[in-house]
Formats: structure tokens, C-alpha cells, sequence
């Protein structure tokens, strides 16, 4: 069998030019979701805070400002096919070169700190967390969302019991974004992940957040739920900002996997109205 | 529509939790680390960096300048982080807060007796909030980067009213109006 190679020099350039589009230029379905929940919101200062929203995204776009100073912890999902080879340099080494060249480049914040307790910054912004995964075929998915901590900060975890079922998932969904209130800069995006273990659960909310607004869950009892928790949490009031309204998320995106007998483990994952996530194929 | 305030504050008992206001003249940055020196200061009886009296903090900590600007984007961090670090500071004289979300009922409650105002500044659009910084100076705390105690000069900087000095709170009667909304046929 032959294996393609991919130079690790193109995969620094390639997270490069990610991170600095990423932070600077508001995704398509992002700008769309804003636009249309401007229309639908139903309090007028809702409606000047999403007025204001676009309009940032408009002078970080001509600007090329990065449109929140939060410029965040980089999450890379990277799928990786098994007929590739990866020549030059580890893929790590490579995620983070691109985010250290993207941040001193771009005049983003340095945002990250080597150790959670003794809270040195790095510099750089490096390390990324990265995510791997190998997949079939012979190229290379770069999925990069430079994550704020606004929002990360309200996302949560919870171990449900199976017999809480459907109604304990939207209990706890529902009473994690009442909670978050104004602190994640609503209106948001939520990802929710469901079953596996502990840290499956996670990484699903995660990879769930960055889906692209308007896509459902294949599943149709799933896609059923996506649409159930988006308006229990449009129920909530929060509204734009949390200053109270009917336009508190624009998309809400649900990811399974198969769980123990004993478990119905639920994480969510928010995003805010900043929901940066871009993508390249090598 | 927009009231205007200048800096220093005086008599926010007028303002109203709810109005949009643009704020111009000087207002100070602070957040955890800085909040964490300067109650400090005040707990060892030492001058705070620039005069409290009629002081604005607003909680960020922007990206870097591109050379020629002013500062780079610049919109508000999460206020809550800061909720055990502020009672010192009404005490001192600040008379206004800008952040993003909710405050706890403590601060709340000093913020009626000092007759204090919290005002939010809309998370995530840090681009736009930068067009209404015109002078940036660090005035203590270098060391803290992003986070160090910055002078800013503002022209019509853009603000919510969240949280008045009667403790009217934008958070808490906003979502009360809206939930629940389609059962009320509120659209």
C-alpha cells in the first residue's frame, strides 16, 4: 500500500491560516443564525445587542481584529487517515507551531498558562488541545475553533441516572444555560454530549458544538431532541446578553455513543455568539 | 435615546437598570490578578494607583495593539470572577463597574449603600468596543500583561445599564419578562 505524505511545514501553515481566519472573520452560518435571530428577537434591547453584534463582526472583518479579545485556547480536532504519513515533525509539534505563529501574526491574546495552579503564561499560546483520530482514506482533517472561557467556563457535566431518561437530560440542559445566565454571551451555541463514559461524553458536547449551524442529528429521534432542548432553552428569558428575551441560543446539536447498563452520562458544551470554528482538508 | 455620562461619575441615583448609556472620559481597567493587588493596597492602607473617587473599573483584558492603534479589541471579561474583590473598592469611592453578567447579592447590596452603578458592556463585540478607546496607558502592574492597571481614555463608550444603585437588576427583571414567552404569546 501506498501512503500519501503530508509535510509537517504545510500543516504549520495550514493551522496558521486557520487560527487567524478563525479569529478575525465570523463563520458564514454563525453570521446567518445572528442575522435571523435579529428578525425574530422579540425585546427591542435584544435587538440593538444583536445590531451591535453584527456590526462588530463587520469592523473585525475590515479591520482584521480579532473579534473578541478572549482569542481563546485553540481546540483542534484532527482526523487523521490511516494511508497518511506525516513527515518533518510530530503532528503536535506542528498544531502548535501554527498557533504560536497565528498569535504573535494576528496581535492576539496570550491566553493560555503552563500549569492550572501556578498560572505562568506561556507566551504563545501553545499548547492547543488537540484531538486526534484515525479515519479511512489518505488525507488530513484540520477542524480549529479557538475556544473563549466565558462560555467554557458555564459548560457542565452530569452522571444521570438511565431512569432520569430524556426528561433528566432536558432538566439538566435547561438548568445549565438558566444558571449561565449572561456570562457565556448568549445568544449561544450549545453541543450536547450523550452517553459513553465521562470523558466521551465531553469530547461529544465538544465536537457537537462546532457542527455547522442548520444541520441535524442523522438520527431522527436525535435531530427530534436537538429541536425539543432549542426551545426549552429559547424559554428560559435569557435572551441576548442575559438581558432578557426569546434569542438565548442559535443552534443546539446533540452527539451519542453507546453506554453502560448503569450510566447515562450527559455533558454540555457552550459556545457564545462568537461560535469560531473553521476547517481545512490536506 | 442614549444618556451620556462623563467621567468621574456623580449622581448615577438617576440612572435606571435598562439604559443604554455612552460614557466618555477616563475609566481604569482591572481584573483578578490587578483586583488581588489593589485590595491589597487598601487592606495595608497604601494609595490605590489613580483616584478612586467617582472612578470607573471596567474588567477586561484586551488583546495586544497592532502598531498605530490605540489597543487592540478590548470587550469585557465575566464580573462575577471579580465579586469577592469589590466591596473594597465602593469603599474607596468607585462608583461604577463594567463588566459582562450577573453580580452576587453582596455586591449588590454595597453597591446600594455606596450608591454604586454596574453597568454591562456587550460581551464578544470587542472590535467595535475598541473604536471608542482613543488613549491607552499602563498605569501599574506592567508585569500583568493584558492584566495590568491601564488608563483609558473613552469617547462614547457603549453600555447597558444592568445593575442601578437602587439594585434594579437587568439580569434577573429582563429574563423574568421573556420566560416562558411563547406560552404568553409574548412574540
Amino acid at each position: 500500500m501506498n501512503l500519501r505524505v503530508i509535510q509537517y511545514a504545510d500543516i504549520v501553515a495550514q493551522i496558521k491560516e486557520l487560527c487567524l481566519d478563525a479569529n478575525c472573520n465570523l463563520p458564514e452560518d454563525v453570521w446567518e443564525a445572528l442575522v435571523k435571530a435579529q428578525a425574530d428577537e422579540a425585546s427591542p434591547l435584544g435587538q440593538n445587542v444583536l445590531e451591535t453584534i453584527l456590526q462588530n463582526a463587520q469592523i473585525a472583518k475590515e479591520k482584521r481584529m480579532p473579534l473578541c479579545q478572549d482569542t481563546g485556547m485553540v481546540v483542534v480536532f484532527a482526523e487523521v487517515g490511516q494511508d497518511v504519513h506525516i513527515q518533518g515533525g510530530l503532528l503536535s509539534e506542528a498544531v502548535d507551531e501554527g498557533v504560536r505563529q497565528a498569535y504573535k501574526e494576528g496581535y492576539f491574546r496570550m491566553s493560555v498558562v503552563k500549569d492550572p495552579l501556578e498560572r505562568a503564561n506561556t507566551k504563545d499560546n501553545t499548547p492547543a488541545v488537540l484531538h486526534v483520530s484515525l479515519v479511512a482514506g489518505d488525507q488530513l482533517r484540520l477542524i480549529v475553533a479557538p475556544k473563549g472561557f466565558g462560555s467554557e467556563n458555564m459548560s457542565a457535566l452530569k452522571m444521570l441516572k438511565p431512569a432520569e431518561g430524556v426528561q433528566g437530560i432536558k432538566d439538566f440542559v435547561v438548568k445549565t444555560v438558566s444558571e449561565a445566565g449572561g456570562n457565556p454571551c448568549p445568544p449561544i451555541v450549545i453541543g450536547v454530549g450523550i452517553g459513553g463514559t465521562v470523558e466521551k461524553a465531553a469530547l461529544l458536547a465538544k465536537r457537537a458544538v462546532l457542527r455547522e449551524i442548520g444541520s441535524t442529528n442523522p438520527k431522527p429521534h436525535l435531530a427530534e431532541l436537538e429541536a425539543e432542548l432549542l426551545e426549552l432553552v429559547n424559554l428560559t428569558g435569557v435572551g441576548p446578553q442575559g438581558f432578557g428575551g426569546t434569542q438565548t441560543a442559535l443552534a443546539l446539536f446533540v452527539e451519542t455513543y453507546p453506554t453502560h447498563i448503569a450510566g447515562l452520562p450527559v455533558a454540555v458544551n457552550i459556545n457564545c455568539h462568537v461560535a469560531r470554528h473553521v476547517e481545512a482538508t490536506l | 435615546m442614549k444618556r451620556v455620562l462623563t467621567t468621574p461619575l456623580e449622581n448615577v441615583e438617576a440612572l435606571r437598570a435598562g439604559d443604554e448609556v455612552a460614557i466618555s472620559g477616563v475609566i481604569y481597567t482591572a481584573r483578578d490578578a490587578a483586583h488581588q493587588r489593589l485590595v491589597k493596597l487598601i487592606a495595608e492602607g497604601k494609595p490605590l494607583p489613580f483616584d478612586p473617587k467617582g472612578a470607573i473599573i471596567y474588567y477586561v483584558g484586551p488583546s495586544p495593539a497592532k502598531p498605530g492603534e490605540a489597543i487592540g479589541s478590548a470587550g469585557p471579561t465575566t464580573s462575577m470572577r471579580m465579586d469577592g474583590l469589590t466591596i473594597p473598592l465602593l469603599q474607596q469611592g468607585i462608583k461604577g463597574m463594567i463588566g459582562k453578567g450577573g453580580r452576587s447579592s453582596v455586591v449588590i447590596e454595597a453597591m446600594k449603600e455606596h450608591g454604586a452603578v454596574y453597568f454591562a458592556a456587550i460581551g464578544g463585540a470587542a472590535a467595535l468596543i475598541a473604536q471608542s478607546i482613543k488613549e491607552v496607558e499602563a498605569i501599574a502592574y506592567p508585569d500583568l500583561g493584558a492584566e495590568a492597571v491601564h488608563r483609558m481614555v473613552v469617547e462614547d463608550f457603549p453600555v447597558i445599564v444592568a445593575i442601578d444603585s437602587q439594585g434594579n437588576n437587568l439580569y434577573e427583571q429582563g429574563v423574568a419578562k421573556y420566560r416562558d414567552w411563547r406560552a404568553e404569546g409574548a412574540e
